[in-house]
Order: structure tokens, then sequence, then C-alpha cells
């Protein structure tokens, strides 16, 4: 059975109290505006000490307030970014704009 | 068979361990764990080092360039390459080339000038599509792909799963049923480019692997043309035999490395960490753990030599390279266990890179033929070509 494509979970205020909820876990995340649009799609891998949390504490600290953000707990965090921004650019035609930069090297999925 | 390498042999190795422990670990130390690949910049300049070696595209024959590097040196070069955190599947990040596809070296010139050469000018990737839902293991009967005669080609449909780098390869190797009557006689290998109508890659697999993953094909009346058959038609088994066989060697020859470098570990660790009062290294029970990987890795080494050295000879290796294939992993995978288990608590982490082998060597056991199958290899070996 193949895993959930996409992260569908409801989206969380990107501020200083629902990030020091987040577990130290590794995973992978997305941002968003305050219209949902999906600006950034992030993993939290072993380097960042506190994982999860840390990445979206650098993210608050990067982007100031306005900002949403959900997560997905996962030891595989690295092939689950690299699936998460494949199906993003399948579905929209591109990266998020905060990807697009320094996107790594990705392949095409078509997903059904 | 003496296995003492010669002087050159032990130049060159000591050239790519060099390699390694001065370009490849210091790169390892601010890399994701889980990473296989560098960025671009670093690459470059590491494939610019090999290339300054002489070692570039070593898996590559003399006729179409490479190197001209027997496969008893390749082998102890691969042992060398492993030995990192990504190297069982990515050893030294491919710094050292690729080889392509070893099924492109039968194919006609056309073929050759429009996908071997350019692949081993590193312009062109390719996956390898052989395995399906149904299984394998066993191609000869689990291959439902099926490609029918149409409009003067083929036309493909089916599924393939657990190919490794299909989304991001220009073109790739796929075997289809072209007679449903004819069990392994009745096989045939295209080669599909990515960009053809009715070719998807349809989802990413997750494995242990987490460092890379494997997709999901799906081909739907996707056409090619005659142009595109590998070989002759109905004759696509030997062309996935001979591969499988091939690749069993430096299979092998990576668990080495990696259970070498655990080892390595585990002894300096052992002399270095105390435990009520006593060094782990003046311990029975850890004597013995490191006693038993040596001798795991000194029988899977040799017998992984022997496999290379009968396929220089130009005799027989299929038994010989399933041997080393189920010795190297199923031996590798316990000395990686085991030299976790003499790290304690540090070994299950990320810090280390035992943790990253411990998942991937599990995966050898499976891929390239699981240990069964190399068993069934064997066997047939010893008691005769006609037991089914």
């Amino acid at each position: 059975m193949a895993m959930r494509l996409r992260l569908d979970g409801p989206w969380r205020p990107l501020d200083a109290a629902e990030v020091a909820r987040l577990p130290g876990q590794l995973g992978v995340y997305q941002i968003a505006d305050g219209e949902g649009r999906i600006a950034k799609i992030g993993e939290a891998g072993a380097r960042a000490p506190f994982g999860l949390r840390t990445a979206l504490e650098r993210e608050l600290a990067a982007r100031g307030p306005g900002w949403r953000f959900r997560v997905e707990v996962n030891m595989q965090y690295r092939t689950r970014w690299f699936e998460l921004l494949m199906v993003h650019r399948a579905d929209h035609g591109a990266l998020p704009p905060d990807n697009a930069a320094d996107s790594p090297a990705l392949g095409r999925l078509s997903p059904a | 068979m003496d296995f003492e390498p010669t002087t050159e042999q032990r130049l060159l190795i000591e050239q790519v361990r060099r390699f390694v422990r001065e370009e490849i670990l210091p790169l390892e130390e601010t890399l994701d764990p889980d990473a296989s690949e560098l960025p671009a910049t670093d690459l470059a300049r590491l494939v610019g080092k090999t290339k300054a070696m002489g070692l570039y595209g070593i898996d590559i024959p003399r006729e179409f360039g490479g190197p001209d590097i027997d496969i008893v040196t390749r082998t102890y070069l691969a042992i060398e390459m492993a030995q990192h955190r990504a190297g069982l599947y990515v050893p030294c990040y491919g710094a050292f080339g690729g080889a392509g596809l070893a099924q492109l070296f039968e194919a006609n010139d056309d073929q050759k000038e429009r996908y071997l050469f350019p692949t081993l000018r590193g312009e062109k990737k390719a996956f390898f599509g052989l395995t399906e839902p149904s299984g394998g293991s066993d191609p000869a009967r689990a291959i439902r792909t099926r490609a029918e005669r149409r409009d003067n080609g083929w036309v493909i449909n089916g599924s393939k799963i657990y190919i490794s780098g299909a989304d991001r390869a220009q073109y790739g190797i796929v075997f289809a049923r072209t007679d449903a009557a004819k069990g392994r006689g009745g096989i045939t290998c295209f080669i599909v480019d990515a960009g053809t109508p009715g070719f998807h890659v349809r989802r990413v697999v997750h494995t242990l692997r987490s460092s890379s993953y494997a997709t999901e094909l799906e081909f739907t009346e996707c056409w090619v043309s005659d142009h595109q058959v590998l070989g002759e038609v109905n004759k696509g088994f030997a062309i996935a035999n001979d591969r499988l066989s091939r690749q069993r060697i430096p299979y092998a020859a990576g668990c080495i490395g990696v259970a070498i470098k655990a080892q390595e570990m585990a002894l300096e660790w052992s002399k270095i960490r105390e435990t009520f009062g006593e060094k782990l290294a003046n311990r029975q029970a850890i004597q013995w753990m490191l006693v038993d990987n040596e001798l795991e890795i000194r029988t899977a080494t040799y017998f992984t030599l022997v496999a290379a050295e009968k396929a220089r000879r130009g005799e027989p290796f299929r038994t010989e390279a399933a041997m080393a294939k189920l010795l190297a992993s199923e031996n590798g995978g316990k000395v990686v266990d085991r030299a976790m288990q003499i790290f304690g608590g540090m070994g299950m982490t990320k810090d280390l890179p035992l943790e990253r082998w411990y998942r991937e060597m599990r995966i050898r056991r499976v891929g390239e033929g699981p240990s069964e199958v190399q068993r069934m290899v064997i066997a047939r070996d010893l008691l005769g070509s006609k037991l089914r």
C-alpha cells in the first residue's frame, strides 16, 4: 500500500508558542502564506539539534509573523522531502518560490 | 589462488584509501547523515582528481575508453571506496564515475551512439527496469509487463517497481514479455526514452535506505520502434541474467568495505572505552565479537576475490559470485550489528555511520538476488543444472 503522497494536515500559525510545541524529531514541513499558498517545503534533518522544532524556529526567525506551517514526523525525511518537492512541481508546474533558488536535484514524477 | 596484492595493486589501494580519507570523510562531516549526493562543485572537483589519478570510469572496458584495470584490482578498490558513511550505495559519491548499464556494451552501433557513449561521458543517466510487483528474483516467470507488435514497433503495457533513478534518467532498459508461451524464452529487452508517451514515473517508494528512493513505473500504450530493441527479440532474459551474476562481485565488495570500516571503528572504540574499571578490549565478550567480525570479513573477502579471479580468467563464475554475494551481505550485516553493540547507545545514533550502514546493509540481503536465491544458484551447481 502506498504512503500518503501529500501533506494534508491542518495549518498552524508560525509563532513562538506553536513552534515550542513541536517535537524534536526529524521530518518535513511546509510553510504557507496567509492565503495558504505554499512558499517552502523543508526538511528537518539530523544536523538540526532539535529536529523539526529547530527548523521551524529558524523559519520563524527568518520570516517573522503572518506565516503558517504544517509538519510530518518522518525518519525518511530526506527522500520524503524530495518526494514532496516533486509532487508540488507536478501539481503546480513549479517549485515553491522559496525552494526555487537552492533546490536539490530532482526527478520527474507524474503521480496518478 | 594467491590474493596477496601486487605492488601495483597496493599503490592503487593506497591511492584510493587516501582519497577517501582526505577528500570524502571531511565532506561528510558537514553533509546530512543521510545525504547521497555532494554539491555539484565538490563533485566536479573530485571528478577532476580521479581523472588526474587515471581512475575515472574504472569499470568501463578498455575498448570504450576505460583505464583497463582488471576485475580483481577493481574489487580491491571497490572495497576501499565503500569505507565511508554513504559508501555502501554511493561509493565516493560517484567521483570515480560509473560504467553505465553493462547491457549496452552489447548494443548495436546506433544504440551505442545514442545511449552508451553519452552515458559513459556522463551526459545521460539510465535506469534498469526488471523487477515488477509480481516479483524480481524470478524474472522468467514474474515479468508480466508485455510488449505487443503493433504499428511497425512495440506497444508496452505494465508496471515496474523498486527501480532506482528512473525519475532522473534520460532512458532505461525495460524487460517485457513478448511471447506469453515461452517463459524465459519470451522476454525482450527494450530501451525506453524517458520522454516516450505512455511512460510514467508514478511514485516514490520509500525504503530503509532513507538517503535515496526507488520508484514505481507505469507503461500505458507506450510505443517504441524496432530500433529500441536491445539484442534480439525473445532473448532478453540472458541480458538480465548476465547482469545479475556480474553485478554480484562489486555488490559484495561494497559490503566488505563497510564491514571493514565498522570493524576498524569497533576496534578503536574497544581500546578507549572503559566500563566498570576495565577497557572493553580486555573483556572476553567483546574480544569474541571482534574475532567473529574478523573471521566473517576475511571469509567474505576471500570468496569475493575468488569470484573476481575466475571472472578475470574468463572462467564460469556464477556460483562463486553467488557465494560472494551471499557471504558478504550476510556477514556484513552481522559485523555492523556487532559494532553497534560494542558502541552501545552511541552506535544507535546518527552521530556515527553505523545506523545508516545497519539499515542499508539489511537491503543487501535482498537486493541483486536475495540470500535464498544465491543458495539456489549454488545448490543447482552442486546438484546438477537439471535441478529445478
